[in-house]
């Protein structure tokens, strides 16, 4: 063999390294170009969502209202275990994720599962002012009654757990909405804690169709 | 120019329209004036107060929800809510028409106004009660709920004092228009629950409570209606509801009539 073609065997098999090196490298690069980024909406809830635990919790016994199993135009009170801060504001935010996110069954679920509370005050005079998420008015189903228990279930579940909480003010993407889904007005506030007006009585037995 | 125009016929019949324009504006003030002077009466000891009667009710505004781009409820078999409480409306309006009612629609075809538009319609009529047509995405399917605006406003900041309607002024805010009518919205929600519940099983026997946002700028009895729902099968099982319920309305509004007169609004 030639000093020339050994020169060239030497290049090629160097070459031959180094792309044993690079080429797992490249491969990673493209197979990452095939991923879609990260929305910007994704990225908006990851800044937004707050850690719902905190270390001052403690487990306890939460009462929550979703649609009755038996009745899907009323609401029936479920007890659950969930760690729950003493903080009341804090308190209304992990009772609001479970609502959203715990019902024994589909179809007693009044939130939607992706429902997103970006963010909840409460302030002095017992007002909770919660900043939901579009998708909490994309997600619910048009309609008064189903509206209305979206709503009911929210007050009636922050009544059984958090006295401190007297009304509660519904904002969406942290602006006042004219309504829930098309029907339920939001400009006013829920009244949280008070004995409601009936909203659901019971069937009448008299009917004939 | 001006002296000749002095002379003239045409100065002579302005002055004198001048005259009769100023003149019944002032007796106008001053009548106006005097209303607000006079201090009201109270009633002699054990005298029996006049029954004083409200204007006649002779004007249904019935509102079909919805329309035009706003589909309402959607059903997962195609049946939109739009379309449908349009067709209720026109049997509903029959029912009333033949009880010499006078019907005035918020939309007769397939558009949207908004919900302004909707009580604008409502509140330019005199002797009218408002009736807003739904149907729902969920319930019990062949059930008919109706609602009135809650008595009780929870949502105002404001001291109790300045609640009451019409205020001081007369005037009466155009955003809690509903307010002062709510008792009244809810006497006429019972008679058209009750006679729902007759006619559709398992309707509740009393009208619900809820805010809904179109009932709150009506000045005038207002309550919505909502039947269950577009999860049926197919269409005609939710139109073979349409006499039913365009009887139950009907006869709501009958009954209804003397309690409007005798001034429950």
């Amino acid at each position: 063999m030639s000093t020339r073609a050994r020169y060239a065997v030497m290049a090629l098999m160097l070459a031959v390294v180094i792309g044993a090196f690079y080429l797992p490298r490249l491969w990673r690069s493209v197979r990452s170009l095939g991923t879609p980024a990260e929305t910007e909406e994704q990225a908006r809830r990851a800044i937004a969502q707050t850690p719902v635990a905190t270390s001052s919790d403690v487990k306890a016994s939460a009462q929550m209202f979703w649609i009755s199993p038996t009745n899907s135009t009323s609401l029936s009170p479920v007890d659950i275990q969930l760690p729950l801060s003493a903080d009341p504001a804090q308190r209304c935010r992990q009772l609001l994720a479970a609502l959203a996110t715990q019902a024994p069954m589909a179809t007693m679920r009044t939130l939607p599962t992706d429902t997103e509370l970006l963010a909840l005050y409460l302030l002095p005079d017992g007002t909770a002012i919660a900043d939901f998420g579009d998708s909490i008015s994309t997600g619910t189903p048009s309609g008064i009654l189903s509206e209305q228990l979206v709503v009911d279930s929210m007050t009636q579940t922050l009544a059984a757990s958090v006295p401190q909480v007297h009304r509660l003010k519904i904002l969406l993407q942290g602006q006042e909405a004219d309504t829930l889904a098309g029907h339920l007005d939001l400009t006013g506030f829920f009244a949280v804690g008070i004995p409601a007006p009936p909203t659901a009585p019971a069937p009448a037995t008299t009917g004939v169709q | 120019m001006l002296g000749k125009f002095h002379n003239s016929l045409p100065f002579l019949i302005v002055c004198v329209m001048g005259a009769a324009v100023t003149g019944g504006l002032a007796w106008r003030g001053a009548f106006a004036a005097r209303r607000q002077a006079s201090p009201p009466q109270a009633p002699a000891p054990g005298a029996t107060a006049p029954q004083q009667a409200g204007p006649a009710l002779n004007v249904v505004v019935l509102d079909p929800a919805h329309g035009g781009s706003d589909l309402g409820a959607r059903g997962a078999t195609g049946i939109d809510e739009a379309p449908l409480v349009l067709d209720f409306a026109r049997a509903v309006r029959a029912s009333l028409e033949a009880q010499g009612l006078r019907v005035v629609q918020t939309r007769i075809g397939d558009e949207d106004p908004s919900f302004d538009d909707r009580s604008a319609t409502a509140n330019a009529q005199r002797g009218a009660v408002f009736i807003s047509l739904h149907v729902s995405s969920t319930g019990p399917n062949g059930q008919v709920r109706v609602y009135s605006e809650p008595q009780a406003i929870a949502s105002d900041a404001t001291p109790p004092a300045a609640l009451s309607f019409p205020s001081q002024n007369g005037m009466l805010p155009w955003d809690r228009a509903q307010t002062p009518y709510a008792a009244a919205s809810r006497k006429l929600a019972e008679l058209a629950q009750a006679a729902l519940a007759q006619k559709f099983a398992g309707s509740p026997g009393i009208p619900m409570y809820s805010s809904v946002r179109q009932l709150r700028t009506v000045a005038a009895p207002a309550i919505a209606i909502e039947i269950s729902s577009v999860s049926v099968a197919k269409r005609e099982d939710l139109l073979q509801m349409t006499n039913g319920l365009a009887d139950c309305v009907a006869q709501a509004v009958a009954a209804f009539r003397p309690v409007y007169q005798a001034g429950a609004h």
